[in-house]
């Protein structure tokens, strides 16, 4: 295996141009060496993305906010006003893993790696989150509820990596929150998972984003869920229309963690404690 | 096979090594660096048995490519004691018998120091939710817990 | 001294709580683990696995992974012996597979090569052509019409005939005649339990470095509980004299039993044998959970009669436990010990031991009984509640005690059953009020305990230190407990005595570290030791002061005479008599060997609230108390580690933890990720309390702990997890899945 650590990103493309057989490029490894170690992909090349200038920030603008690609989970839980407009992203980056892990993961290799049970993805994609890319062709703009296109799959090109995450500025009066369910309490996949982003207006509801994980081949927004709540103030019609709509969204699947009858049920129980959560956080807001 | 070789500091030493890229930094500490007191139990993150400190940052070194480690500083459970005289976290797991394999002991204290470093006064619920990525299958936690929270009084006491 | 003298004799050193002498070892990472050695010219070894289930191996081509440069050398099942049989047979076909693959994860070859990346991808070089076979994976499957037979040769005379060929062995006891017994009862209850099979989840994997040299000499050193047992298995294995072999325990990091076996051993000695090269062989986490010896899945039916005032009138169990692909599944424990606890005039136990192509079962602490108590302890606090008696109460009622006659045959001497009963009864734990989805479950439990064959050698040195010479690894601390019971003896400071376990050319045979035998055993001939090393003592005092030896008697760490009669001497120390011993006759040790009885049976009785969220069926350990007898607590936190290492590992198996084998027969969580075990934020501190009814058959009146403390977690925390939903749990684990729908099917049908 060749291990390359280039300084720019235009430098990374063009060793991923040059580069022959299996590539794979590295941000905090935390997937990546696991499928290493298990011999799920031997890489022939190994492209570490931490040596370029600028992946290590997080920076906030009128626009909102530019997370680098190699920022940790840790470093993302202990900013403050990070937290203070998204806590529900950061929350649901927290969730991944262990301390340890914590210390090395990121969002964009928690997005890259395409599971459908990734806890930091439904907050992203209710949250409005974007990636800037470069590859080959040079760069462009997705939405991140664009990116997962299947279990491990991700519409990125070959050669083309995500050269930043940007989160818009949190409306005023709004507020979003994740939860997922797993057996424990630490360290399990997300069973189910869900992200909500709600604005309000005083007690109503004007604006809303649910999106939910670990129920379908790609996680998703759910528009239906989404207009349940709108206009209303949480109320127990709307929270019934809302579980309703995210049972109805899920496709899950049969598996070691858990059986389709049991995710559906669970996203409609857990989309109501979401919802909870973003609200009152949303009317707390200024 | 293209080895490479790795300039790091290691619990303050600067040392040299040379590995395959496909070693861990974990299979370099041990195999390499004769370190053996960071161990692997899982190679894949869940048991933390391999904790060590990156440039300040709790981390499983079986999560970190040993070419990684170039430019870093890194410190292991063999930093911990400073000469002969045991950390407060050390002596606290002996008293309390907070180990009875100690296979996870050299994981979890360094786990503890980082965590009695960041928040010197941890609830008990802080405590077992940031060593939740360390496993025990021996005491169950709890003489962990208990060694720990009473080594964090002791050293609040000191400082 | 007599036993009732025993029972108020104030201890000096037994009852403390000193720093184990391996404290400072293991918590500065100086501690040297399975993989933590290295030797010159090493090489490493990887093996190849069979990703099928059930296959004939019809070829295997090694020259692809031959040519790879760094490969010395490539073992098959040809590299071992061909005359062994019996127990060890069985072990060698589980080693390395001869003609066919019998589980997902057989070893079928083996690679030594330069470095461990070598080795791994030259093991993905091996070709080996299989044809599948039909296999089965479910213990239920495995008893069914249309199931593949794995081994008829297998088969033990004790089955009668006309029962399915996957069934090994059948095992009976009990007493009486259970027809007239249930013919007595007022209600009766019968169920089906089932449990899947869970991993022992030591975190450190299975780990040796073997050197075999021209001579045909060989030296181990691995992670084992028992370095003699391996000894003589991988001669045999290997078609050595067992005493050309020399093997060394290294520390263990977690063995529950599992290690009491061999995996990878004879593996590594038949590489280094062919490469001439030491080998350093040591498993992932995913082969320890494929390729080891998980505990079985079982099957049980118990069924019991009661009168309304809570008495059993009879008792009828059926358990039925898959060992793998081998005839090696636990079956008569369950049968005798599920209904070890109660007094009983009627009862009939029934083990049966099944065949599936999954791996060789190994012991998880007691093997094969916490499955069968599942059921059982289920069964009893299901009619309490249903009679509307306290499940303490009843429990109490039925009571063994000193001079029942067990369901399993023996009488009982002196035991502590109802004093745990009483004590867990009195505890605050158990009238603390319960809140809304909680529930409590009260389960009992019993575990034999064993003797087992162990020498034991002290020596002591010119300035009076003794050196202790064991022959068990030290899992749990043991090294602090033989340092108590000696320094109790000898009357000398614990901080005198270094314990060292030695290797099989330095000690005699010693049994395994298992069945909770060390502190009793090891340290009776611990004992044993000391005291014939203070009859040697005494004798050289008697010899300094020209008296007969039987004069002088040893008291608080001094010869004196004993009695006036005897002379008016000054007494002499231990130290003062051990820095002239070269001259006054000679190096003083003692040694003790024996196989001893006496090993008192261990009861407890668990408390365990959970709370469930009774929309997601998440259960959640509140609380949770063991009340175990000891015999003599000789080190307590070391009592109490095993007390509450073996509840969280029930509450794991209770819970999580469960093996996932698919249609194809392939295990599908082989990592720590989706192998659940429990994680210090899922638990609550666990309480102990400590009962010492003294074992009249060991000297301190010591009981073995180790297994008790499993038996009763998995029904404690069903009967909670029951009473929390109103839902009774038949099968485990009680995963939030299976809980909900519980719960969802009790809602719908009313």
């Amino acid at each position: 295996m060749n291990y390359l650590k280039p300084d720019t990103f235009d430098e990374a493309i063009a060793l991923a141009q040059k580069a022959k057989g299996t590539l794979r490029f590295l941000a905090g490894g935390t997937d990546v060496l696991v499928q290493l170690r298990s011999d799920l992909v031997t890489p022939d090349t190994l492209i570490d993305l931490k040596g370029i200038a600028g992946v290590k920030d997080i920076t906030r603008t009128s626009e909102g906010w530019d997370i680098g690609i190699a920022v940790s989970g840790a470093e993302i839980t202990e900013h403050e006003e990070l937290m203070q407009d998204w806590p529900g992203v950061v929350e649901a980056m927290d969730l991944i893993g262990s301390t340890q892990v914590q210390g090395r993961a990121t969002l964009v290799g928690n997005l890259c790696n395409g599971s459908p049970a990734a806890d930091s993805v439904p907050a992203m994609m209710a949250a409005g989150a974007s990636a800037m890319t470069l590859g080959p062709n040079g760069t462009r703009e997705l939405m991140v509820t664009d990116i997962p296109t299947g279990p491990g799959q991700t519409c990125l090109q070959p050669g083309e990596i995500i050269t930043s995450i940007h989160i818009p500025a949190q409306k005023a009066n709004s507020g979003d929150a994740y939860e997922r369910f797993i057996p424990r309490t630490e360290m399990d996949i997300a069973v189910v998972g869900c992200g909500i982003n709600l604005t309000v207006d005083g007690d109503t509801i004007t604006g809303a984003k649910v999106a939910i994980g670990a129920v379908a081949p790609t996680i998703q927004l759910v528009p239906d869920a989404a207009d349940a709540l709108i206009g209303s103030s949480l109320d127990e019609q709307a929270l019934a229309g809302l579980a309703d709509a995210v049972r109805a969204a899920c496709n899950p699947i049969d598996d070691k963690r858990g059986t389709i009858e049991f995710r559906i049920d669970v996203a409609g129980v857990l989309a109501r404690r979401v919802a909870q959560t973003a609200y009152a956080r949303a009317r707390k807001a200024k | 096979m293209s080895k490479q070789v790795i300039t790091t500091t290691v619990n303050g030493d600067s040392v040299d090594f040379v590995c395959d890229p496909r070693e861990s930094l974990l299979d370099v500490l041990r195999d390499r660096l004769g370190l053996t007191g960071s161990k692997e139990g899982c190679g894949t993150g869940d048991c933390g048995a391999c904790s060590i400190m990156l440039d300040g940052r709790l981390v499983c070194s079986c999560l970190v490519l040993g070419v990684e480690a170039e430019g870093k500083t890194i410190e292991t459970i063999e930093g911990v004691a400073t000469g002969t005289q045991l950390h407060v976290l050390q002596d606290k797991i002996i008293e309390h018998a907070g180990l009875q394999c100690g296979i996870c002991t050299p994981g979890i204290i360094v786990a503890a120091k980082a965590l009695l470093e960041k928040n010197p006064d941890p609830t008990e619920t802080e405590l077992r939710y940031w060593l939740a990525g360390n496993l025990c299958r021996c005491t169950g936690y709890d003489k962990i817990i208990r060694a720990v929270m009473d080594a964090a009084a002791e050293l609040r006491k000191v400082a | 001294m007599a036993l009732d003298q025993e029972k108020t004799k104030q201890f000096k050193y037994i009852g403390t709580r000193p720093k184990r002498q391996d404290g400072v070892d293991k918590v500065t990472g100086q501690a040297k683990y399975g993989a933590d050695t290295y030797q010159s010219g090493m090489l490493h070894g990887a093996i190849v696995r069979s990703p099928h289930a059930h296959a004939k191996i019809l070829s295997i081509d090694t020259s692809k992974a031959e040519a790879l440069e760094g490969v010395k050398t490539i073992v098959t099942r040809a590299e071992f012996a061909t005359d062994v049989t019996g127990d060890n047979w069985n072990i060698l076909e589980n080693v390395m597979a001869d003609k066919t693959a019998l589980y997902d994860g057989h070893a079928v070859a083996a690679i030594a090569a330069t470095s461990a990346l070598i080795a791994r991808d030259a093991a993905k070089l091996v070709v080996v052509n299989y044809e599948p076979l039909p296999h089965v994976t479910d213990i239920v499957d495995a008893i069914s019409e249309d199931a593949p037979i794995i081994r008829e040769s297998s088969i033990e005379p004790n089955v009668p005939e006309g029962y399915h060929k996957n069934i090994t062995r059948r095992y009976e006891c009990g007493k009486g005649d259970v027809k007239v017994g249930f013919g007595e009862a007022d209600l009766i209850l019968e169920r089906d339990f089932f449990t899947e099979g869970v991993h022992q989840g030591y975190i450190e994997p299975h780990a040796c470095l073997a050197h075999v040299t021209p001579d045909g000499k060989g030296e181990l050193w691995c992670s084992t509980q028992g370095h003699f047992n391996v000894q003589r298995v991988c001669a045999d294995l290997l078609g050595m004299e067992s005493s050309q072999l020399k093997v060394t325990a290294s520390e263990i990091g977690g063995g529950f039993g599992a290690k009491t076996t061999v995996f990878i051993e004879p593996v590594a000695l038949a590489l280094s044998r062919k490469a001439n090269r030491p080998v350093k062989l040591v498993m992932n986490r995913s082969e320890v959970i494929r390729a080891t010896g998980p505990a079985s899945s079982s099957w049980s039916t118990v069924k019991v009669g009661m009168k309304k005032n809570g008495t059993i009138t009879a008792a009828h169990g059926t358990y039925r436990l898959q060992g793998g692909a081998f005839p090696s599944a636990p079956s008569e424990s369950p049968a005798q010990v599920t209904f070890a606890p109660y007094d009983i005039e009627h009862a009939e136990m029934i083990g049966l031991s099944i065949m599936t192509n999954r791996p060789k079962q190994a012991a998880y602490r007691a093997p094969g009984a916490p499955m069968g108590v599942f059921a059982s302890e289920q069964i009893i606090e299901e009619m309490a509640h249903e009679l509307g008696i306290d499940p303490i109460e009843l429990r109490l009622k039925n009571a063994a005690k000193e001079g029942t006659k067990g369901v399993h045959g023996p009488t009982y001497q002196r035991i502590g059953l109802i004093e745990t009963l009483e004590a867990a009864k009195a505890h605050p734990h158990y009238s603390t009020p319960l809140k809304e989805n909680q529930g409590r479950g009260v389960a009992v439990g019993f575990w034999f305990n064993f003797g087992g064959a162990t020498s034991v050698s002290m020596a002591l040195s010119l300035d009076g230190s003794v050196a202790l010479t064991v022959g068990t690894p030290d899992i749990g601390g043991s090294r602090a407990s033989m340092a108590l019971m000696a320094a109790e003896v000898l009357c000398i400071p614990y901080e005198d005595i270094r314990v060292t376990v030695a290797d099989t050319g330095s000690l005699g045979h010693n049994d395994d570290t298992a069945g909770s035998r060390v502190t009793f055993a090891v340290g009776l001939a611990t004992i044993e030791a000391c005291n014939a090393a203070i009859k040697e003592l005494c004798k050289r005092a008697a010899g300094e002061w020209g008296i007969e030896p039987e004069a002088v008697k040893w008291e608080e760490g001094f010869a004196v005479p004993s009695g006036a009669n005897a002379g008016d001497f000054a007494p002499l120390s231990l130290k003062e008599l051990a820095a002239k011993m070269n001259t006054t006759g000679g190096p003083i040790n003692g040694h003790f060997a024996s196989s001893p009885s006496g090993a008192g049976p261990g009861f407890a009785t668990h408390l365990v609230d959970v709370e469930v969220d009774p929309e997601t069926g998440k259960s959640t350990v509140i609380r949770y108390t063991v009340v175990l007898d000891a015999g003599k607590a000789i080190h307590p936190d070391y009592v109490e580690g095993q007390m509450q290492g073996g509840a969280v590992q029930g509450i794991g198996w209770a819970l999580n933890e469960e093996y996932v084998y698919g249609k194809d027969g392939r295990l599908q969580n082989t990592i720590f990720l989706d192998y659940r075990v429990p994680v210090a934020s899922d638990l609550p501190m666990i309480d102990c309390v400590i009962i010492e009814v003294p074992n009249p058959g060991h000297p301190f009146g010591v009981r073995g702990v180790g297994e008790t403390s499993i038996i009763p977690p998995l029904a404690a925390v069903a009967n909670a997890v029951s009473a929390a939903t109103g839902v009774r749990q038949t099968r485990l684990p009680m995963s939030p899945p299976r809980v909900l729908k519980g719960i969802k099917d009790k809602q719908s049908h009313g």
